[in-house]
């Protein structure tokens, strides 16, 4: 159970997230959540765990089996007054709704210069590392970012999961919000009851360093930062960024850091080939190419699907990688 | 199944009335306004091929034959509806009061072209098959959710049913009782692909049967028989009795955009042979002939005032402003990213010959 000490509960991320559409679903009669199993159910992580008891059937809604059918219906929605909220339960199982997101959602603020605008959120869980079976895992962020009028958002606290949600559902334009589920439970912190937004668009210092800047997102900062730990022990320090929001990237915080280091290694879950990491590289050449001191090194899922469960912990980047990558920049 | 869902038809090829119950509600009035639409939006299509063949538009997409389709279905709507297009619909959305210049600027590569007149809730064309159906649900559930009595409506062809989109976008419907009218007009051709080739059923109709709504088979060039079963779909929509499917059975003469010939993929003798026999102008005009309505001299005024109309928007759309190129990066998102900013700030010095963007 949450413990409440003065406005401030000890959440996961999963209850925080909860938590985020809790608070907005209180304060603003247009925001509705609906998805797969999302009522009664309270969605296969529990992320909607008794918002349909609180709010009714007719703000949290069960849909049919059909991304792209409740996204598109979604878009409607949010064109015509409503602030839809939906879930999709694997990042893995977005694709059928792929078309919607790309084709109309995203754009159709530009189609149309403005007159018509979707603020909608679309919450997926995403990554490997829960034993779940093949295609529940996949971390394809990347081809979210690549679509131009699409904010992507990816949390790694519980802190961070509210008020980035807060944040997605207050913001005019459509916000993909990635959960990392292999998280979702693996700890918790002080969130504030109530409302606070966490911007979009804001990376977040997690430990100040002088030797390496190591740069990550969602379920790979515990692993970065298991790394960065041990690297402590050996005398290197290192500067982490927690990118938070993946588009638009935080282009300020990784060139203050990597100019004041001017080695970086970054990790993401992703395929390595058309990664959000290959983005942060193009940042450091445009702001920083003479900082450098190192070429950057870059930790990433491999340029495979992600392999049933059976070794998919073989397929993402460990701590031992992250270091071994540290170590790399350094004696560069 | 055809028997089932047998085409409705209230006006035959000869301009008679075959549906007696319904000869009283035929008044002058609307048959005469039916008329002046049809004519309006048949002399802008013709406009619109002309237009592409001088160059002076895009590609454009005629609908030349489906008249009766989209200004019955269009006249049945009531201000606050919704409507959601796609490419070929552009008859509907001019009756329902999309202005003529942003309908020729859609086809001249304008963003403006998107944008409905204030007040009109008139969604942009929807360019990728069926994906419109589940806008419409969407837009639909909030009306009903706010407790209004408007409704959508939603253009598709019958190369659309074979998309996901149909589907989800019917099942959704359904389940929610969304106030919502799927108007299909099958027009028996997807590009070049003919219906017995797209599907096994010979009606679409009947794909209502499936989701539990009512599933209503109409003749398409008939205007009296489109109009008032939209009309009639339109009201259960209202009364919270859920969508309808509607299948309008027309064809297009002409080519699906000006980019392909129709003679390629099917014999065009019989696109002839339905402009002589079950031409929805022509079927009209003969109605009112029967009737002793028609008047040449009114008529001839009708297509006047159209051409000129046509012509006046053309011109409009000629002396448009040219497009500012900054409006590439001014509507992605409603405050710019930094990266579109800088984007757009070196592509306006290097467009302005400023040799200074690459100075930084």
């Amino acid at each position: 159970m949450e413990s409440t000490v003065a406005n401030k509960q000890k959440l996961t991320i999963v209850q925080a997230v909860t938590d985020g559409m809790r608070t907005k679903l209180t304060e603003d009669e247009r925001v509705l959540v609906f998805g797969e199993d999302v009522g009664k159910n309270g969605g296969v992580f529990r992320a909607t765990d008794k918002l349909q008891e609180e709010f009714g059937e007719a703000r949290v809604m069960d849909t049919p089996l059909s991304e792209a059918g409740f996204v598109g219906a979604a878009i409607g929605m949010a064109v015509n007054g409503l602030i839809p909220v939906v879930e999709i339960q694997f990042l893995g199982f977005i694709y059928p709704a792929y078309e919607q997101i790309m084709t109309h959602a995203s754009r159709l603020r530009a189609r149309t210069m403005g007159h018509y605008t979707v603020p909608l959120v679309i919450r997926a869980p995403y990554g490997a590392g829960v034993r779940a079976p093949e295609i529940h895992s996949d971390s394809t962020e990347a081809i979210f970012t690549h679509m131009p009028g699409l904010k992507v958002v990816c949390p790694s606290s519980p802190y961070d999961a509210k008020g980035l949600l807060i944040a997605a559902i207050e913001d005019p334009d459509p916000v993909l919000f990635l959960e990392p589920m292999k998280c979702y439970r693996s700890s918790r912190e002080e969130v504030p009851t109530g409302k606070y937004v966490v911007p979009i668009g804001e990376a977040n210092k997690l430990q100040d360093g002088e030797d390496v800047t190591v740069i990550c997102w969602g379920a790979m900062v515990p692993v970065a930062m298991k790394a960065v730990k041990e690297m402590d022990k050996k005398g290197v320090s290192c500067d982490v960024i927690d990118l938070r929001t993946l588009y638009p990237i935080d282009k300020d915080a990784i060139a203050e850091s990597v100019q004041k280091t001017g080695r970086t290694v970054i990790v993401h879950e992703a395929h390595g080939t058309g990664g959000v990491g290959n983005d942060v590289l193009a940042i450091i050449n445009d702001t920083s190419f003479l900082y450098q001191k190192a070429p950057v090194e870059r930790v990433t899922g491999f340029d495979a699907p992600v392999p049933f469960f059976g070794f998919e912990d073989d397929y993402l980047p460990t701590a031992e990688r992250v270091m071994h990558a540290i170590e790399k920049v350094i004696k560069f | 199944m055809e028997k089932q869902f047998p085409i409705q038809t209230w006006l035959d090829g000869n301009g008679n009335i075959t549906a007696d119950d319904y000869e009283n509600s035929l008044t002058e009035e609307l048959a005469k306004r039916f008329y002046r639409h049809m004519v309006r939006i048949r002399t802008f299509d013709q406009k619109g091929i002309s237009l592409q063949r001088q160059g002076r538009i895009g590609t454009y997409a005629p609908f030349e034959g489906q008249e009766a389709c989209q200004v019955g279905s269009a006249l049945a709507l009531e201000e606050n509806d919704w409507m959601f297009p796609s490419y070929r619909d552009h008859g509907a959305t001019m009756t329902f009061g999309h202005t003529l210049l942003n309908i020729l600027l859609f086809w001249n590569g304008r963003n403006e072209g998107c944008v409905p007149p204030k007040g009109k809730n008139i969604f942009p064309p929807g360019i990728p098959i069926a994906t419109q159906l589940p806008h419409a649900v969407g837009a639909a559930f909030a009306e009903k959710k706010k407790g209004t009595k408007n409704a959508a409506i939603v253009y598709f062809g019958d190369g659309a049913t074979s998309e996901g989109d149909f589907h989800e976008g019917l099942n959704m419907a359904s389940v929610f009782d969304a106030p919502v009218v799927f108007f299909n007009q099958n027009n028996h051709y997807a590009i070049s692909v003919p219906m017995d080739k797209q599907m096994k059923t010979k009606t679409i109709a009947q794909k209502a049967l499936a989701y539990d709504i009512p599933g209503v088979r109409i003749d398409g060039n008939d205007v009296f028989a489109v109009y008032f079963e939209t009309l009639k779909a339109l009201e259960k929509a209202r009364n919270g009795e859920g969508p309808t499917l509607i299948e309008a059975v027309t064809w297009r003469y002409g080519a699906h955009t000006t980019a392909d010939d129709p003679a390629k993929y099917r014999n065009q003798e019989e696109s002839e042979i339905r402009r002589t026999q079950t031409d929805p102008l022509t079927r009209l005009e003969r109605f009112l002939k029967n009737k002793g309505w028609f008047n040449e001299t009114e008529a001839v005024n009708w297509q006047e005032e159209a051409s000129k109309e046509v012509d006046a928007a053309v011109e409009e759309m000629e002396q448009f402003p040219a497009a500012d190129p900054a409006d590439i990066f001014n509507y992605v998102f409603a405050e710019p990213t930094w990266i579109l900013h800088a984007q757009k700030e070196q592509f306006l010095q290097v467009k302005k010959g400023d040799p200074s963007w690459n100075q930084q």
